[in-house]
């Protein structure tokens, strides 16, 4: 088993964008046999063009099916496996050891973007559009705000993923004790919950529109309903519960 | 609505279906982008943003973790938007019915992911041994009809839904019996409950959180008494 790389490293800018831009279709053929095990042997696929032999050689062919095998994490965190596992190929690090550091990489990849990014990030973009559309902006501005708000955090984060896993190679777990993934999620839910806090009242108030008919009767029900769906957490799906009520309501409408 | 009329909306919900998963999960398949956008195409942008907002609260409760199941919120966001915005804004019954239409778009077009995912797994069973000698053509062959798949699987879902609930929404519109404030008030505390429970079910594990919600809520009151 070789430990050192054996051959240098250098990626031609372009073949970094493509990268890049691969990233964001990582998840083009995520299926669940091999999850998004494809989409990192897709986003290498352009470096490992670099390999001794080129396209077609028994290099390039040996990495590809490789990187295409089972493989999770978070799509906007797989840059940094993407990054790393070229950097070891390139470099010319053994097969066996390519795979054990795959297999490692995956579950904090899947776990950490998870917690920063589906649980944190979205849900407090989500909460500063409604806060837009609750002070009464209009389409342009609540659109505008949570686009730019939230793929300025979802650019930059691919980006960086890749450009650290291709410069730190097989050393990259450093890169996950980042403050930012290791506290974002703790601030980013605090500003959320702030958010929350104003936001939800003031878009509520717009949807219900003017008028106080109804009020005591809307915040009596609301709280009764979130005390029972928080009490129950992952035992009931809100969204089901909505569709079953709202279900039930039009049936009623109708008929009387 | 005629097959024809359908063909922009289908397009729209064909791209931001795309966007939930396969390229570029910039979010603007999230309803509150997605009704607002198809409120544009129908030329009543405030009526899509509107369903798009209580839409929004409702997709807090399924956020795409893993490989776990959940609705699809792009097309469903594209219907609802386009029906709402295509009722007069009068009408106390558009929103309701048009909301029910939405949430059962992204219910069913959430299962019309797992099978295009399971369609993947068995294309991906058919190559397997090209693609364990490394042949880039099976690789990106299995890439790119993934990703057509997924733009078709988007644009089919939202032209069924707009084929059959467009007329439905239009008839159930014309008997609505409720009156205008119960039918409003109905959904503001769905979306309430969904989206209070779902925040609390992702943020009770938070230091502190209580208190940030809290003082949230008082900035809320202050402005409610400046205004």
């Amino acid at each position: 088993m070789t430990d050192a790389p054996t051959r240098s490293f250098e990626l031609p800018l372009r073949v970094r964008l493509a990268m890049y831009f691969r990233l964001f279709a990582l998840q083009g053929s995520w299926n669940y046999e091999t999850l998004n095990g494809t989409g990192v042997g897709f986003a290498m696929e352009p470096a490992l063009r670099c390999l001794p032999g080129g396209i077609g050689g028994p290099a390039y062919r040996s990495a590809l099916a490789r990187q295409s095998r089972y493989f999770n994490a978070h799509p906007y965190l797989a840059g940094i496996a993407v990054g790393a596992l070229t950097r070891a190929e390139l470099e010319g690090v053994d097969s066996v050891r390519i795979e054990r550091f795959r297999t490692a990489l995956a579950g904090p990849l899947g776990s950490v973007g998870d917690r920063l990014v589906w649980a944190s990030w979205l849900p407090f973009c989500s909460l500063v559009a409604m806060g837009v559309y609750g002070a009464g902006g209009s389409a342009l501005a609540v659109v505008g705000t949570f686009l730019l708000l939230y793929n300025a955090g979802h650019f930059t984060l691919r980006a960086w993923g890749l450009r650290t896993g291709l410069s730190r190679g097989l050393n990259v777990a450093s890169a996950l004790g980042n403050p930012v993934l290791r506290h974002g999620p703790q601030y980013i839910g605090c500003a959320a919950a702030f958010m929350a806090g104003i936001a939800l009242p003031l878009a509520l108030q717009r949807v219900a529109g003017p008028g106080r008919a109804l009020v005591g009767g809307i915040i009596g029900a609301a709280l009764i309903g979130i005390l029972l769906l928080a009490r129950l957490r992952e035992r009931a799906e809100g969204w089901r519960i909505a569709l079953g009520v709202l279900a039930i309501f039009v049936l009623y409408s109708v008929l009387t | 609505m005629t097959l024809l009329e359908a063909l922009p909306i289908a397009l729209l919900g064909a791209l931001l279906g795309l966007d939930v998963v396969s390229f570029p999960q910039a979010m603007v398949s999230r309803p509150i982008v997605a009704a607002t956008l198809a409120g544009a195409f129908i030329g009543n942008p405030p009526a899509g943003l509107l369903i798009g907002v209580v839409l929004e609260m409702i997709a807090l409760d399924t956020l795409p973790f893993g490989a776990s199941r959940y609705p699809e919120w792009g097309s469903a966001g594209v219907v609802g938007g386009a029906l709402f915005a295509a009722q007069p804004p009068t009408m106390p019954g558009a929103l309701p019915a048009s909301l029910l239409a939405a949430l059962l778009t992204a219910s069913i077009s959430g299962w019309s992911m797992v099978v295009l995912r399971r369609l993947i797994a068995s294309r991906l069973e058919r190559t397997r041994d090209r693609m364990e000698e490394g042949s880039r053509d099976a690789l990106l062959s299995l890439h790119i009809s993934g990703m057509s798949m997924d733009l078709l699987r988007g644009g089919l879902v939202t032209i069924t839904a707009m084929m059959i609930f467009a007329p439905l929404v239009r008839a159930i519109v014309a008997v609505w019996g409720s009156d205008s404030a119960p039918s409003r008030a109905v959904v503001v505390v769905i979306a309430a409950m969904v989206a209070g429970g779902a925040l609390w079910k992702v943020f009770h594990s938070v230091r502190y959180v209580l208190w940030f919600l809290l003082a949230g809520l008082v900035v809320w009151m202050v402005l409610l008494v400046a205004r």
